[in-house]
């Protein structure tokens, strides 16, 4: 099963939430792996310290020109909607870092002289925290595309585990990239006038995705769910599965790298229900299986 | 006229409420928000709208399914994955090949290649961009629709009708907030800025990102300096970031403490110089100075140096 832990706004506490989630879900003797979708920032290995046992590169296609065939006819920059290439009467030159990979060059050139190498774009690494499996994609800085390191992340997957699903922020290509195909999403939000409107707009792209998802509140000030705030939270059609207090203690635990559900009891018992409903629904999906 | 850019790596370091009050300290000023996946500066500006446009983000394709004849060439064709066979319209007992305009990425190859010219690409606007006032002088902010690609393009386009505008009227400071990240929409808000200021916090995370968009304000050419915003959650970490912020050349012009006034300014809306004259609002003034005077010494841009990054450029046609 795959469960998304997505937010809008940064720093609500996607990372805390997912690696805590992974920590208990492991400690409960389920198969999970968590999955560092977040490759321009990935913090997920700071709080786990997974052991790497395998790091490799992540290559994005890009086209290579054989300048013994090139006759510089110019097709291929005619159909470049990217700009990525471009053809002088001496050289044609290919942007890399502009390239989408459509392929649209190598298919028109006349004289077969394009084919299809490789780029490194980033660093993919496989390990394991305890029983906790453990991928992370990191963007190499200075690299726009986040998308293909993230579908790199996505493919370590296994269908027979649960997979804990790390977003980046926002609402754009990178997030709708980790969003695709998930069974479930856990949007974490703050109590805060930017986290109430980062959280409508990420309301929205998963209703746009057609996917199920509810609500973890994170840094709740005042406790009860009869405050305007989950009025306005109960607009939304997403059940509220956990609300995590406000308290310094969890803040510097999560400021020095710790699992704050080892070390600070009262942040795991808010996050047992989120835990039991993840469990719940992997039981259902288990038994529409057999079905 | 000089640029400055808030910058962060790590989301929720603080940087719309840093930029907001920097603001408000300024006098004059053109403000760009370049968040534009999750745009929130709007909320502590309350800017009112002189002026709007729509964004062209690319080209989607479109199927004419009159003249689609089902050979499914563009579907084998497509790397996206965003055509598929499907229901086309749900009157219409046909079926053929529906495109996922989410997934669409603009290139054209099924357009190109369809073999009863059955495809074409439309342009597509997915989101606004908006020109306001408020308090303090304009503000350039935008909207792009969830799920969207080409934030990068939107981004460029942003700051270049605010550098314009300002240039014309006489600014001399832009102010850009900047979003979350290294990637395509960070590199088009950074790209020629005068000076990036980049907002860390004293957690592992704030660390290890700091180090992240420091490096990418290096490869860029762009001069860094960093504050650290709630300083006081961890002494030690704070310190220790603070020497290790000049082997970045980034150097730590000044610590902000947690104060529970940041949250009270935003729940009424406001920056926190205007409510409130506690321990945030007096380091925010004077990362105001340091940075001004920091901002004194960095080279001016042109318009012409806001260059799209663009992986996400289309060609204009």
């Amino acid at each position: 099963m795959k469960v998304v832990i997505a937010s809008g706004k940064g720093g609500t506490g996607k990372t805390t939430i997912a690696t805590n989630l992974a920590f208990l879900m492991a400690r409960d003797g389920l198969s999970v792996a968590y999955l560092d979708c977040d490759v321009e920032e990935p913090n997920g290995h700071l709080f786990l310290q997974p052991v790497i046992t395998w790091e490799g590169p992540i290559e994005k296609p890009v086209p290579v020109i054989d300048s013994q065939r090139c006759h510089h006819c110019g097709r291929c920059s005619e159909v470049c909607r990217f700009g990525a290439i471009v053809s002088l009467p001496q050289a044609t030159i290919v942007f890399s870092e502009l390239c989408h990979a459509c392929g649209g060059c190598q298919l028109a050139c006349p004289k077969q002289a394009i084919s299809e190498g490789r780029r490194r774009i980033g660093t993919l690494r496989l390990g394991h925290a305890g029983t906790i499996r453990f991928v992370s994609g990191i963007l190499q800085v200075g690299e726009a595309m986040s998308p293909p390191a993230i579908r790199a992340v996505k493919a370590a997957m296994d269908e027979s585990e649960v997979a804990l699903l790390d977003a980046p922020p926002g609402t754009g290509c990178p997030v709708v990239e980790t969003l695709r195909e998930a069974d479930m999403v856990l949007l974490v939000t703050e109590p805060t006038p930017f986290g109430w409107h980062d959280l409508q707009l990420a309301v929205r792209l998963v209703k746009m995705l057609k996917l199920p998802a509810a609500i973890i509140v994170n840094r709740v000030r005042q406790a009860g769910r009869d405050n305007l705030w989950c009025q306005r939270l109960r607009s939304l059609d997403f059940p509220i599965w956990a609300e995590i207090m406000d308290k310094r203690a969890v803040a510097e635990a999560y400021s020095r790298g710790k699992i704050v559900a080892q070390c600070e009891l009262q942040f795991a018992e808010q996050l047992k229900p989120v835990v039991d409903k993840l469990k719940a629904l992997i039981d259902e999906r288990a038994c529409g299986c057999e079905r | 006229m000089k640029e400055l850019v808030v910058v962060s790596g790590k989301g929720g370091t603080g940087k719309t409420s840093l930029a907001a009050s920097l603001a408000i300290l300024s006098d004059q000023i053109v403000v760009v928000d370049c968040d534009v996946d999750a745009p929130d500066l709007h909320l502590l500006l309350e800017p009112q709208t002189i002026n709007q446009e729509p964004f062209v983000g690319g080209y989607k394709a479109h199927i004419d399914h009159w003249a689609c004849q089902g050979c499914g060439r563009c579907a084998e064709l497509c790397r996206f994955d965003a055509i598929s066979r499907g229901e086309v319209e749900k009157d219409l007992v046909k079926r053929g090949f529906v495109v996922d305009t989410l997934a669409c990425e603009g290139c054209g190859v099924c357009a190109d290649h369809c073999p009863q010219k059955a495809i074409e690409l439309r342009p597509h606007v997915n989101g606004r961009w908006f020109m306001s006032r408020f308090r303090r002088g304009y503000l350039f902010h935008a909207s792009l629709d969830v799920g969207s690609e080409n934030s990068g393009k939107l981004v460029t386009q942003l700051r270049r009708a605010a550098c314009e505008f300002a240039k014309r009227e006489g600014f001399t400071m832009l102010l850009t907030d900047g979003p979350p990240g290294i990637g395509c929409p960070v590199i088009a808000s950074l790209t020629g800025a005068s000076l990036a200021l980049i907002v860390t916090e004293p957690t592992v995370s704030g660390w290890h990102d700091f180090e992240r968009i420091a490096r990418l304000c290096l490869q860029l050419g762009v001069p860094a300096v960093t504050v650290i915003n709630k300083a006081d959650v961890n002494p030690e970490m704070t310190d220790q970031i603070a020497r290790h912020t000049a082997q970045y050349a980034a150097e730590c012009v000044a610590t902000i403490p947690f104060d529970p006034d940041v949250l009270e300014a935003q729940m009424k809306g406001r920056s926190v110089v205007e409510i409130s004259d506690g321990s945030a609002s007096q380091a925010i003034k004077a990362t105001y100075s340091a940075v001004m005077s920091r901002l004194g010494q960095a080279p001016a841009v042109h318009h012409s140096e806001i260059v799209p990054i663009s992986l996400n450029q289309t060609r204009e046609s």
